[in-house]
């Protein structure tokens, strides 16, 4: 089996590794590195709970081999925030707006929407919510992940009824 | 002196972030998978590619050789620690089930052999490598198959796994349906689902020496996990301790350990290493049970007025080879008519061995029922020309008709399903739609509205040993912050947080300070965790009892101290505040100060410490009532169903956090709508299944779900301490009918639905265009009952109860006098019991016995024909009424249970 020495930052942090060309970036970014907020869901490309930036960009990182991301910057989820400070914008809203249940599907989507919310990006609600489309959540309906992608868009959603 | 302060802090109710979410959003939370005890190696299990076959050779010479591999094992290297395969009731399997196949295969993906390597990657290069011979087999696949096929299992009688119900039809009730006005029978197909939790099954399994086995589990509660481990392995030496952390999702998959799971255990003790199993996707929409899979025919006779007269049901679901419970599936026999005005009602309920992955629990395992009732309510209400929303309020059980009985015997007392619709009405205005409806039809648009009721047992406990009590212990500790050690346990429940809501607001202390733990077996105490909508019932009442124990506790402590009356002391905001001539306020570090270290300032022969703990058992079910509407467009082009609008209307008794609540309700019509549109486990003729990745099972996506609308309206408080009602299975069981309903009213000009399942758009364009489209398991068309009344056979052949079939007996009849041994098989698994029996004339008298108790009955014997009925009071009250025959050296019949349904009864002489 052929291995291969890789160079990349992962979370701002300089990571040197000997991997073999078959290894996923998913399985070295949790097996190797130790970023276990990286969850593999489905393996095939479909569920995006892997998710994570690569260069800035939202990456299925299930579908990318971790020889590939030599020379990259990769961020995970623990890179959105750190254990002992506030919350990334993306998390605080997701946590306001009951957009997680069991929290296996949530650091793919929070992934997905830090990527196309970061820097001076002002992306449509459309945006964000057909990127959504790619992510599969099977705990909530995706009413508070609909809710959290509309504000991170900007647009004001009115607060849910009680006893309507 | 100031009036005195409210003497709570208000957190149940309230829209509490969750604890949770913190270590969930940052990726810090611990799923199974992210645990790796040192030494750790990782297995791939071997599967079988063909649903039926023997085992000619199985030949795991290479794969033992791959560099990297550590053991290859099959089913002789697991012998010593065959479990016995206890279902979710702890009852025995009917038929053994093996850790890794034996000499056969049962289904695709049947585990062979298991191997343990230093990686995954290298244990499945060598899984590759191992070669087994076959003879293969013709599968038995479908219900129809199982029916008529040849035997799955080849030590069982038939292919009939479990059954209830009786398979003869009641004369009396046949006459009421063929004299009844009207007649309305419908024939379902519901697809098999995978759960599909996010995160599929997985397992640590870590030997720790001196008998500690801990098992790092992806479960629906660790204590259950344990206690099923420890009874199904009944291994002395060895206690069994389950760590379960995050769970990603459940839905009835893990509430139990299976093969794989167990086998992970068995290899673990057996080579003294920790293993790890993480299930992939192409095992969990393959190997890993799976649900729903089922059929009914359902006959309802209405007087012309839309009144209900009788009913009955016809109902067969696949439990596959292995099902974590053989499963005849009674709840759906006792809910379908539970919230009814139904005078005669009778069913025969069977489960069927097939050659495919075993049954599992899904969200609402009953909820045919609700599909059914309320997709016939609104055919018939068509066909009778009534509003389906008028036969609704003609036909269902309201506030004012209670306290009654269903026709399975079942009590209701505060039920509002009747009710809940009324609320919906203020919110769905039926007349508006109507009139949108008619103009969109003019331009070719086909709009629907679909309504729907029904009532779900929540945290029934009756008869089920695993479900009685749930448990809370509460440590104020030295430091004054609370730590609540409670049975519940979260798959993404926030149980964490709703607990400590609770207990918060009982306690008087901040929500922050208290920290919920219900991850290890170890601590705490037994409870099942998440399994039939149970844990705000159960688990919260547990949690108010013991958080007002020490709240009592601390009040006498601090009145002792103070010298003060208890009555004046009161605690909020984490500080106890004593009343009198002179306000004083303590901490509670200073409580816990006296409590821990200064025994001798307490009252007198009070314990040390600031512990208390309080089982709740609930009452033995807890009803939680819903009505829902939902209006959809159907493109008659295409096929494709779009949701416009989803209203809810829920007595879910008192919420603890509404955004909970929501969440769950949310959740579970999510997934309705995957079974209805999207979702199948399909197999080919073969027993291959078809579906294996998430491009082929389709789960819903945000742009298949609309936004919730929910109230709350018609919510009263439910008889529990607490007044909650369960909400985590509701959505999955009212949503199906509800969009089934909305799609059936925009098609109605095309005609009715066939009812197979998923609703995919070649299905209903088959009924647009009037032509069938879809190829496979389309039985050819039935005549419409309205026109031809069903057929029920001229001659039916129906056995007359009090006459022996002259067949069977002997003209002298062997006496039945003496000592038996019986089997019941009841819907909670197989229970064994001897009896006495001594006959004098035409009396026959006898007593059982079971579990140190004796219950004795006399009843009349006619031939070889014995008849009796037993009362008991455990689970609950009733009356068993057995009728059953001598045959040669059997006793052979049945018991009917009540509510339980009829139950098949077998004696041997002991």
């Amino acid at each position: 089996m052929s291995t291969h020495n890789i160079h990349l930052q992962i979370n701002d942090r300089p990571h040197d590794a000997s991997v073999e060309g078959r290894l996923t970036l998913c399985d070295f970014l949790r097996g190797n590195a130790g970023y276990t907020g990286v969850h593999v869901g489905c393996e095939h490309g479909v569920c995006g709970a892997c998710t994570v930036m690569v260069d800035g960009l939202a990456v299925r990182s299930c579908l990318m081999l971790a020889v590939q991301a030599d020379g990259c910057s990769v961020t995970t989820v623990e890179g959105l925030s750190t254990g002992d400070g506030p919350l990334h914008p993306v998390q605080q809203t997701l946590r306001e707006e009951h957009g997680l249940q069991c929290g296996f599907c949530t650091p793919g989507v929070c992934m997905t929407l830090a990527a196309l919310t970061q820097g001076e990006q002002k992306p449509s609600s459309e945006t964000l919510i057909n990127a959504m489309s790619g992510h599969i959540c099977r705990c909530t309906g995706y009413q508070g992940i609909r809710r959290a992608a509309l504000r991170l868009a900007g647009e004001a959603v009115a607060p849910v009824e009680d006893h309507g | 002196m100031n009036k005195p302060e409210p003497l709570t802090d208000r957190y149940i109710g309230k829209r509490q972030s969750r604890s949770e979410d913190l270590r969930l959003l940052t990726g810090r939370g611990v799923y199974t998978d992210d645990v790796n005890p040192p030494g750790v190696l990782q297995v791939a299990f071997h599967r079988s590619p063909m649903a039926r076959g023997r085992i000619r050779s199985i030949d795991t010479s290479a794969a033992q050789a791959l560099p990297g591999v550590f053991a290859v094992l099959v089913a002789k290297d697991l012998e010593r620690y065959q479990p016995n395969m206890l279902s979710f009731f702890l009852a025995p399997p009917v038929v053994p089930v093996p850790l890794l196949a034996v000499d056969r295969v049962c289904y695709v993906g049947d585990p062979v052999a298991m191997v343990i390597a230093q990686d995954r990657y290298i244990a499945e290069d060598a899984s590759g490598l191992i070669v087994v011979e076959y003879d293969e087999e013709d599968p038995v696949v479908t219900l129809d198959d199982a029916r008529s096929g040849v035997l799955v299992h080849p030590d069982t009688e038939s292919n009939v796994a479990a059954a209830t119900g009786a398979d003869e039809l009641d004369p009396d009730l046949e006459e009421m349906l063929a004299s009844a006005p009207h007649l309305e029978v419908i024939e379902m197909k519901h697809q098999r689902i995978s759960q599909s939790p996010m995160e599929p099954r997985g397992v640590v399994a870590a030997p720790q020496g001196s008998g500690e086995m801990t098992v790092y589990l992806s479960c629906q509660g660790p204590q259950l996990a344990a206690r099923w481990f420890s009874q199904a392995f009944d291994l002395p030496q060895t206690t069994f301790r389950v760590i379960s952390k995050d769970v990603g999702g459940s839905f009835g998959l893990k509430g139990q350990p299976w093969r794989e799971e167990t086998a992970v255990v068995a290899a673990a003790l057996i080579l003294g290493r920790p293993l790890k199993w993480i299930e992939d996707r192409l095992e969990n929409l393959t190997s890993a049970n799976q649900a729903r899979e089922q059929d009914m025919k359902l006959r309802v006779g209405f007087d012309l007025e839309g009144n209900l007269i009788a009913s009955h049901a016809d109902y067969g679901i696949n439990n596959g080879a292995y099902p974590h419970g053989a499963d005849s599936n009674i709840a759906v026999m006792m809910f379908l008519w539970a919230a009814h005005k139904l005078p005669a009602f009778n069913f025969s309920a069977k489960g069927w061995f097939s050659n495919t992955v075993g049954l599992g629990a899904y969200r609402g395992p009953w909820a045919l029922e609700s599909l059914a009732r309320e997709v016939l309510l609104d055919r018939a209400a068509r066909k009778l020309k009534i509003d389906p929303i008028e036969l609704r309020r003609k036909t269902l059980v309201t506030k004012a008709d209670q306290p009654t009985m269903t026709p399975m015997g079942l009590a209701l007392e505060d039920i509002s399903p009747a009710e809940c619709l009324e609320e919906l009405l203020k919110k769905v205005d039926v007349a508006a739609f109507r009139a949108e409806q008619a103009e969109a039809r003019k331009q070719g648009r086909y709009l629907g509205l679909g309504f729907a009721t029904y009532i779900e047992p929540t945290a029934g406990t009756a008869g089920v040993i695993v479900l009685i009590s749930e448990s809370c212990h509460i440590r104020i500790e030295p430091t004054g912050k609370v730590s609540a050690i409670v049975s519940t346990h979260s798959q993404g429940h926030g149980t964490q947080t709703t607990m400590a809501q609770v207990v918060a607001e009982r306690l008087g202390v901040p929500f922050e300070d208290i920290t919920v733990y219900e991850d290890d077996s170890s601590r705490g105490g037994y409870g099942s965790g998440a399994y039939g909508s149970r844990q705000a019932v159960a688990g919260g009442g547990a949690c108010i009892r013991a958080a007002d124990l020490m709240a009592d506790k601390i009040r006498a402590i601090a009145a002792h101290v103070f010298n003060a009356k208890a009555e004046d002391v009161f605690i909020r905001g984490g500080t106890v505040h004593i009343m009198g001539a002179k306000q004083q306020t303590c901490s509670l570090r200073d409580i816990a100060d006296v409590a821990y270290a200064e025994p001798e300032r307490l009252p007198e022969g009070m314990e040390a410490g600031l512990e208390t703990q309080y089982r709740y058992c609930p009452p033995p079910l807890t009803l939680t009532s819903a009505a829902h509407a939902c209006i959809v467009e159907v493109d008659v082009d295409t096929g494709f169903v779009k949701i416009l609008r989803w209203v809810s209307s829920e007595d879910v008794g008192n919420m603890i956090n509404p955004a909970v609540v929501e969440g769950q309700v949310a959740g579970g019509l999510a997934q309705a709508i995957g079974q209805v549109l999207f979702e199948e486990v399909s197999f080919d003729a073969r027993g291959n299944p078809t579906a294996v990745t998430y491009k082929d099972y389709m789960l819903p996506t945000i742009f298949d779900v609309p936004v919730f609308e929910y109230l709350h309206g018609a919510s009263a408080p439910s008889q529990t301490v607490g007044g909650f009602r369960g909400v985590g299975e509701g959505g999955c069981i009212v949503g199906p009918p509800t969009l089934v309903n909305a799609i059936a009213d925009a098609l109605a000009p095309f005609g009715e639905l066939k009812l197979e399942f998923p609703l995919t758009p070649p299905r209903l364009l088959e009924l647009i265009e009037g032509r069938p489209i879809a190829q496979k398991n389309i039985p050819a068309p039935k005549a419409e009952p309205a026109t031809a009344p069903d057929p029920v056979p001229a001659a039916i052949n129906l056995p007359s109860p009090s006459s022996p079939q002259a067949n069977i007996t002997s003209p002298a009849a062997p006496s039945v006098d003496g000592l038996w041994s019986f089997v019941l098989s009841t819907p909670m698994g197989p229970q064994a019991f001897t009896g006495k029996l001594a006959v004098d004339g035409s009396v026959v008298s006898g007593t059982f016995y079971t579990k140190g108790e004796e219950a004795s009955f006399t009843g009349s014997i006619s031939g070889n024909h014995l008849q009796w009925d037993l009362k008991v009071t455990k689970p609950m009250s009733l009356t068993l009424k057995y009728d059953v025959q001598l045959e040669g050296n059997q006793l052979v019949g049945k018991v009917r249970m009540g509510v339980f349904g009829t139950a098949k009864l077998v004696g041997e002489r002991a």
